[in-house]
């Protein structure tokens, strides 16, 4: 463990004479828009889907007229028992390969670049949002929250072990810089927004 | 930063160079007695050539994100940091994995590439026990870490696997939790236009029966704190905007640079790593100032590849025919008699005995003609064309 001692010796002699305050972030994140009307277009734009409904009846009513009944399902969310499977959180992770949807709830949304905020007493496995073909989330759609800013401030002192903000569908350009959605996670996201 | 980690399960590793952190790693996976890992986009192990380390060792590594997966089949190194395969064509891509993944040959459809590499590397994620990942913030307050992608490949190595080894530079970290919100924005803003990557994910705790290690490391980042020109750059988020920008890149390619992290802002940090390798580079720029301008965090870079000149020639990395060239070209210029003198004789050689210049001793012969010799200087014409010599001969 000698170079821990040595680095942070060396960090410590070659420190800056003067380090400056942290900064007041109160004034940043005061944009000010329609927060539904935002993350409906944002969320469109980086090529995720939504749908408003009011309960979970119409959840369940659109994912049957959608996906295929076949087709394996998981949810962490009791009120979906009867189209998805809830029974998996102690499985092996690697057994929810053949998951063709996961349906999670989202702790809240965030207007300004459409992303998700989930964590792990949401997820069931940390891996269930990543490995299914496809992903659908719910959100209030009182949890909607303008900026970055707005949403650090409401995860606050929040206690996990894992969380990500969710934005669209898995995407990469890297094969000439064109836009392909479905790289290694969901090949497809819909939100369902909740009154 | 150095307890909080620990307490919230993580095991943490410190590195004070490249070789060292390699060391780590493989430790790790002897350790656990495996010889497979699986890796999401790290800078880090490209600076310290962690993939040529552990091939050596026998160890099998393949890199999940598309375009590092796509130079990792074709032996080459990342020609960006955002967009590794940035230099290729999709024609290439299409021939590369026809060669190694089987597709159809000629079918150069991105989409259709791209569902290729998902299948293949699908099987990669579910059957290794070890995945490697950056970290784009470590929070000094929390202990946590992030990592960002778009394609979802870090979290699917790491959710299936056992154990997670995170690799940062100590310049990675943050103070506090809320102070996200400002560099989640910033990030992917200033790498690709979005509002945010698809996947922003936050790693306190290690998942039941699993293990997550933080290799932090240094390797030249302690040296460079302490250069009061340089220090600066320390605050690089590895977004990539100034290579975007910047005009010397944009022609010449990443793998001109012959470093890990290519563009302005490597031409300022591979320096501080090994002067005498990469003195060449901060030469290799215009001073334009684009970089400067587009920097999200403000890094000063046109001025440190300027400063990096005036270091560099005064600790003698520069070549001496340079330094030569420079103080005769110098005396040269401070003296009207001997410039005259010299112009007049250039001129005349250049027309009677042109071989003397235009052979290949002269660099730049070797790629053009050399221009024809004017017939006389400027001050000679002047002489004769200005309004007082005018008046003059008139008057005559």
């Amino acid at each position: 463990m000698s170079s821990k001692g040595d680095i942070l010796e060396k960090i410590k002699q070659n420190q800056p004479t003067s380090i400056s305050e942290l900064p007041d972030l109160s004034a940043l994140g005061m944009d000010t828009y329609e927060n539904l009307d935002k993350y409906k277009a944002v969320l469109d734009s980086i090529g995720g889907a939504f749908v408003e409904v009011k309960d979970y009846d119409e959840v369940i009513n659109y994912i049957n007229n959608n996906y295929n009944a076949e087709k394996r399902k998981v949810t962490t969310l009791p009120e979906l028992a009867e189209i998805a499977a809830t029974n998996w959180a102690n499985d092996d992770p690697h057994n929810l390969e053949d998951v063709e949807l996961t349906i999670v709830k989202a702790h809240f949304g965030v207007a300004e670049n459409a992303a998700l905020w989930v964590t792990d007493e949401l997820l069931g496995q940390r891996v269930s949002v990543f490995i299914a073909q496809y992903l659908a989330i719910v959100v209030n759609k009182k949890d909607l929250v303008p900026t970055m800013h707005q949403a650090y401030e409401r995860i606050g002192n929040q206690e996990y072990g894992f969380g990500t903000f969710i934005a669209g569908p898995s995407k990469t350009a890297d094969i000439e810089q064109s836009l392909v959605l479905g790289a290694h996670g969901a090949r497809g996201l819909i939100v369902f927004i909740m009154d | 930063m150095k307890n909080r980690p620990k307490k919230n399960g993580i095991i943490v590793h410190w590195a004070a160079d490249g070789a060292e952190h390699n060391k780590i790693v493989h430790s790790i996976m002897e350790k656990h007695g495996v010889k497979q890992i699986v890796k999401s986009k790290s800078m880090l192990t490209e600076e310290c050539h962690l993939n040529e380390y552990l091939t050596e060792k026998g160890i099998d590594v393949i890199d999940s994100d598309l375009g590092e997966r796509i130079v990792q089949l074709r032996n080459e190194a990342p020609s960006h940091i955002v967009l590794p395969a940035i230099h290729l064509k999709k024609e290439d891509v299409s021939e590369t994995f026809h060669e190694h993944l089987g597709t159809e040959k000629g079918n150069i459809d991105a989409k259709y590439l791209t569902e290729a590499a998902r299948l293949h590397l699908r099987n990669t994620f579910l059957t290794r026990k070890i995945a490697l990942t950056g970290v784009n913030f470590a929070i000094a307050e929390t202990g946590e870490f992030v990592v960002c992608t778009n394609e979802g490949n870090a979290d699917m190595g790491v959710h299936l696997a056992d154990v997670h080894i995170a690799c940062m530079g100590f310049e990675k970290i943050i103070p506090q939790r809320k102070h996200l919100g400002v560099f989640l924005r910033l990030l992917a803003r200033s790498a690709t236009g979005q509002p945010i990557t698809t996947y922003s994910s936050h790693f306190k705790k290690p998942g039941d029966g699993k293990e997550i290690h933080i290799v932090i490391v240094d390797n030249g980042r302690s040296t460079q704190l302490g250069r009061e020109d340089f220090r600066n750059s320390l605050k690089c988020i590895r977004c990539g905007a100034c290579m975007n920008t910047c005009p010397v890149y944009r022609r010449s390619g990443g793998h001109s640079y012959h470093n890990a992290v290519a563009g302005p802002i490597g031409s300022i940090l591979a320096p501080n790593l090994d002067m005498s390798k990469n003195a060449d580079l901060p030469f290799a720029s215009t001073l334009c100032g684009s970089c400067t301008n587009v920097c999200p965090v403000k890094i000063d870079i046109h001025q440190q590849l300027y400063k990096w000149r005036q270091l560099l020639v005064k600790e003698g990395y520069t070549p001496t025919t340079k330094t030569i060239a420079m103080k005769g070209m110098a005396s040269v210029l401070a003296n009207p008699v001997i410039f005259d003198f010299a112009g007049k004789t250039a001129r005349f050689l250049m027309q009677k005995a042109p071989g003397l210049v235009s052979n290949s001793f002269n660099p730049w012969y070797k790629q053009r003609e050399m221009p024809a010799p004017p017939e006389e200087s400027f001050r000679e014409w002047y002489k004769k064309n200005s309004r007082e010599s005018k008046e003059k001969n008139n008057e005559q």
